[in-house]
């Protein structure tokens, strides 16, 4: 039976690793690769990692940080930030990633998606859309641009049918707040994508996983509670699978 | 040139991993160096010939992969050491849907036809498709390369087609929506699904388990 993965998703800020609360307040919490090497150790489904700034900045993809981190994984390694080109997406597969995340190039350009899922194969492009809430309705958020008047489930079946092969859903509302994830936006998502979604943002505790996945979740991503409480990725798939959801144990 | 090249390859084992432009060979590379194998990248049909292993690993469209691999001129040289040579060999994900006879992604395409088989795509009536993440891999037969590793162990898996066998080289099979076979094993020809060396441990065990397999002659 397919499992339900829970993934790490490590943020990084010139090279090091921070810790984001609603995008906008950053911590340093330490260096990249021994970050990857204990995730490794501890035997992850996988790992997210972002560069959150090298959209805004335009900066040069760090390919050498990406290689020392893929060194130490042997599991998959989503690479995302600054992505633009398809050289980019060779660049960052070289040097070591298996998947990339793309956001910003995504919502600009809907035949890029196409073009480097045909290349590259739908497997490896995550399609990443970030979601405030306003006046009751979801939007999709921009780092450029701020809130934008687009559905994200509407965005996501656009991304998928250009060829995206996993959404990253992450609310920027509860991202940080380690209240829980966004439930009613997943339920928003419940059974309306052929490809898998990955929620993001907000798991305090394991139940909020457990919630997650009853709503329609594929996979979860989280940040804070990997760093920040003495919850390991573990003690999350033990409890769902105490709430009979397949895991990997 | 080769590292192992000059080394008398009676001495150590040595395992090339084929390039032919389907994705990314590193992480296989890496995780072979890592249970201590001597492996290289290459696509040169003289260190192909000179290795006591061959590696097919490979993400994308099958054909794609067959057309590489004929611009590459490699065909001849692969069937030469596998099935005349008897190197063992392995094939991962892409690697183990091109041994099938035929694929059906994308209009009919002619594999290398080790194993008979067809490659079809999964229904995606009621899946998600691709398949990605972690299952199951159950055994159907004794395997060396499953050794020291518990039957049913997930490993990691990304594809939307399999490989349908029409003999009976079947090892494992995985369920999604239906039973797919995930590895299957002829004489010195291995092939897998999933991705070992996305695995975690038991990925390298399997590896591990390639690295230390010795043929009999």
């Amino acid at each position: 039976m397919l499992k339900h993965r829970v993934i790490p998703c490590v943020l990084l800020k010139d090279w090091q690793l921070v810790k984001s609360i609603g995008f906008e307040s950053y911590r340093t919490i330490g260096h990249p690769t021994s970050t990857a090497r204990i995730y490794n150790a501890r035997d992850v489904d996988e790992l997210i990692v972002l560069d959150i700034d090298a959209s805004l900045n335009d900066e040069e993809i760090n390919t050498e940080i990406i290689t020392d981190i893929a060194d130490e994984c042997f599991m998959p390694l989503t690479i995302g930030g600054g992505i633009t080109t398809i050289d980019d997406i060779y660049k960052v597969l070289n040097a070591g990633a298996d998947k990339i995340s793309i956001n910003s190039i995504a919502l600009e350009d809907l035949e890029f998606i196409k073009k480097a899922s045909s290349l590259f194969g739908s497997q490896c492009i995550v399609c990443s859309i970030d979601v405030k809430k306003v006046d009751n309705n979801y939007k999709v958020f921009s780092k450029k641009k701020g809130i934008l008047d687009i559905n994200p489930l509407m965005l996501a079946k656009q991304y998928q049918e250009h060829g995206a092969g996993e959404i990253l859903l992450t609310s920027v509302d509860y991202e940080g707040l380690t209240k829980g994830y966004d439930i009613e936006l997943m339920q928003l998502f419940k059974d309306e994508l052929k490809i898998p979604v990955i929620l993001n943002g907000g798991m305090g505790e394991p139940l909020d996983a457990v919630k997650a996945i009853q709503n329609g979740a594929d996979a979860v991503a989280a940040a804070y509670i990997f760093h920040f409480s003495q919850f390991t990725p573990d003690d999350i798939k033990k409890i769902l699978n105490n709430h009979k959801l397949a895991v990997r144990l | 040139m080769a590292h192992w090249l000059g080394r008398k390859s009676i001495l150590s084992d040595n395992i090339v991993i084929i390039d032919y432009k389907m994705g990314n060979l590193k992480s296989v590379e890496k995780a072979f160096a890592k249970v201590g194998a001597d492996v290289i990248i290459s696509n040169d049909s003289q260190i192909i010939k000179n290795a006591s292993k061959i590696v097919l690993p490979g993400v994308g469209a099958f054909k794609d992969g067959m057309k590489y691999l004929k611009e590459l001129g490699l065909i001849d040289v692969l069937h030469k050491e596998v099935l005349q040579n008897k190197k063992p060999f392995l094939g991962i994900c892409l690697g183990m849907q091109l041994i099938a006879k035929k694929s059906y992604e994308n209009g009919k395409t002619e594999g290398l036809g080790w194993i008979d088989g067809i490659v079809v795509k999964f229904d995606s009536s009621n899946l998600k498709v691709p398949h990605v993440g972690w299952n199951n891999v159950t055994y159907k037969k004794e395997n060396v390369l499953f050794k020291d590793i518990p039957n049913s162990s997930d490993f990691y898996f990304v594809h939307s087609y399999h490989f349908t066998s029409l003999e009976d080289a079947v090892t494992s099979s995985t369920d999604y929506g239906d039973d797919f076979v995930s590895s299957l094993q002829k004489e010195n020809i291995f092939a897998v699904q999933f991705h070992p060396e996305k695995s975690q441990k038991v990925g390298l065990k399997f590896l591990e388990n390639f690295v230390s397999f010795e043929r009999k002659i």
